[in-house]
């Protein structure tokens, strides 16, 4: 049995139906990250593990027992806000040490545990300080350190990179991978963010409307997407998905049968640009995104279809050219009508 | 233009002055007065210039007991603000951080209340205290100042409550916080500006609150406000006297407020204002 266990879990707000019926077991010392758009319930998953929010139906059991109804104050867990939540009126030390003078630690421990949760996030210069005094990224250091400080069973995170900036977000987020790395703590991670995801994740839950889409390792979504849904949704820039008729002999082209009303899915580094002739289907360019590292080129075919294409090289296509496409009939996913998936490509050297 | 460019300095120092005599007058003219023999007092045309004395005060404690009208006073004042924090804080406490759709309309309510006049619930309430024994007792009036302080309390409260981000509650809870611990080590300290300002207006409201203490008490419950009351009847007015008692019954409280002026000022603004 997992070390924590949902079982049918739902919640409900008023009429809406937030969490219909969650199943899904988290192992001992794992990273999970809950990724959706925003309102697909992964905080609302998050804060009824937190018992922040009362579990309308299910059970949740972490470690053997039964806390569906427990209070968030005897779980143990700690959760990191997106907010931080600091408490304003505390030094960082105190903010750190919170939980375990409520919980009756001796002065000894609390010292010896705040210092070394300090030195770990950097934070020994600034214990005396209050939180207004801190950066952004300090404060979110100490919301973490709060949550270290205790050793709790599970670490909840809620966005904690959202109200930081793009560079810290890269550094922060490297960060919290290595500390997971040097504690091995069992750890719940909620982002709308599908590169935190990827990058953090020993494996990914991807949320909609309130249900699993898919939970698998970061590659295994990509590569093997159950649906058009998270073909989309994992990997930037986003999954080409075009109608099977959208392009002219597409089943020829691509050498393989598309189930009726089906869809065709193709990653941007899945399709080669040529010339015109050359490619098996003619288009033009739209827009080029120079990146350095990679270049990204919008093109529209001739009957309307568009497609991303990610080339490593620089181009001399400028917008207007007209290009060759060519598709990777190896690489192509195929969807039903309703957007399950058919036919995934073929696996990658790894 | 800025605005205070409209008028020159000097104009607006003359009309502010102008308003603060005008409003400031009948109590300075309650000072002097306090401060005349009971001829001075009704001379005509009024004396600016006199001989001070202090007989107005030693025989208004002679004659009516001020020091036990200013202890009921301080009794009720303080019994009602301690009995209306005790009720109005949790009150507060769960419409700030657990809202539901109706919050908004239970706090109109409230305050609708006090809209009412309090003559309409009079004979009701006299009855109540009449029949439970409460009549002329300082727990019946201490009941009865609470519960007309409650609804600008809990609005007080509640709009200092709300600036408390609940994700700080939230994060006590996780850290191991039972509602009383949530309460101790988050709200009170971060609501303290709220809870001080409230509480200190309480204090003034109940200690200036004459109505009800004129119809629900008389002898042994009285408060000042029933002592200044005693002195324009039966045996006409005295107006040295009853200006000194006047005095002698506000004075407490315009030295608190004056003190506390800074902190009733923040609660009065109902959180509108950081």
């Amino acid at each position: 049995m997992s070390f924590l266990q949902l079982q049918g879990i739902e919640k409900t707000f008023g009429d809406v139906r937030t969490i219909k019926g969650i199943d899904l077991g988290i192992e001992r010392g794992e990273f999970v990250v809950f990724v959706g758009p925003s309102g697909c319930g992964k905080s609302t998953l998050l804060r009824l593990i937190a018992g922040l929010e009362t579990i309308d139906r299910g059970k949740l059991v972490l470690d053997g027992r039964d806390i569906t109804r427990l209070p968030s104050s005897k779980r143990d867990l700690a959760m990191v806000f997106q907010s931080y939540a600091l408490y304003p009126h505390m030094s960082v030390a105190d903010n750190m040490s919170f939980a375990l003078r409520l919980a009756g630690a001796s002065k000894s421990v609390i010292d010896e545990k705040v210092q070394r949760a300090a030195q770990i996030l950097n934070l020994l210069p600034y214990l005396d300080r209050t939180p207004r005094e801190l950066s952004g990224g300090q404060r979110q250091r100490v919301a973490i350190g709060r949550a270290i400080v205790r050793s709790p069973k599970i670490f909840l995170f809620d966005e904690p990179l959202s109200n930081l900036d793009a560079a810290l977000r890269g550094q922060t987020r490297v960060e919290i991978a290595k500390l997971h790395r040097d504690l091995g703590a069992t750890t719940i991670y909620v982002t709308h963010d599908q590169v935190e995801a990827m990058t953090l994740a020993d494996r990914v839950v991807v949320l909609r409307d309130g249900q699993i889409e898919q939970v698998g390792t970061p590659l295994e979504l990509y590569d093997r997407p159950a649906n058009q849904f998270v073909a989309q949704f994992i990997g930037t820039p986003r999954m080409n998905v075009v109608a099977a008729d959208a392009v002219p002999q597409f089943e020829a082209v691509l050498g393989m049968k598309v189930p009726a009303g089906g869809f065709v899915g193709l990653r941007p580094e899945s399709i080669a640009l040529t010339a015109p002739a050359q490619g098996q289907v003619q288009g033009h360019v739209d827009l080029i995104e120079a990146l350095g590292a990679e270049t990204l080129i919008h093109v529209s075919t001739d009957r309307g279809a568009q497609f991303v294409s990610r080339q490593n090289e620089r181009t001399v296509l400028s917008a207007g050219d007209s290009v060759g496409l060519r598709f990777d009939p190896a690489q192509a996913h195929l969807f039903d009508a309703q957007g399950r998936v058919a036919r995934n490509a073929a696996a990658h050297a790894h | 233009m800025t605005r205070t460019d409209i008028l020159p300095l000097a104009v607006r120092t003359v009309s502010a002055w102008t308003a603060t005599l005008l409003i400031v007058f009948p109590l300075l003219w309650l000072v002097l007065t306090a401060f005349k023999t009971e001829l001075q007092a009704i001379q005509v045309p009024p004396q600016l210039f006199f001989t001070p004395t202090l007989e107005n005060f030693g025989e208004v404690q002679q004659r009516s007991d001020y020091l036990l009208f200013a202890k009921n006073s301080l009794i009720t004042s303080l019994g009602s603000t301690i009995l209306g924090l005790l009720i109005a804080a949790p009150a507060a406490y769960s419409m700030a951080f657990f809202r539901t759709r109706r919050t908004r309309d239970v706090l109109m309510w409230m305050l609708s209340t006090k809209m009412m006049p309090a003559v309409g619930a009079l004979v009701p309430i006299y009855v109540l205290a009449q029949t439970s024994g409460m009549l002329d007792t300082l727990t019946g009036l201490t009941i009865v100042f609470t519960m007309s302080n409650l609804p600008i309390m809990v609005w007080m409260l509640y709009s200092s409550f709300k600036d408390i981000p609940p994700e700080i509650l939230e994060a006590s809870r996780m850290d191991g916080a039972t509602i009383w611990g949530e309460f101790r080590h988050v709200i009170l300290p971060l609501g303290m500006g709220g809870l001080a300002s409230t509480s200190l207006l309480c204090l003034v409201l109940s200690w200036n609150e004459a109505f009800w203490s004129l119809n629900l008490s008389s002898a042994k419950a009285g408060t000042l406000a029933a002592l200044i009351a005693s002195y324009s009847s039966p045996e006409g007015l005295f107006w040295a006297k009853l200006s000194a008692a006047s005095l002698m019954a506000i004075a407490p409280i315009v030295v608190f407020g004056w003190f506390s002026q800074k902190q009733l000022v923040q609660g009065l603004t109902f959180g509108a204002v950081k």
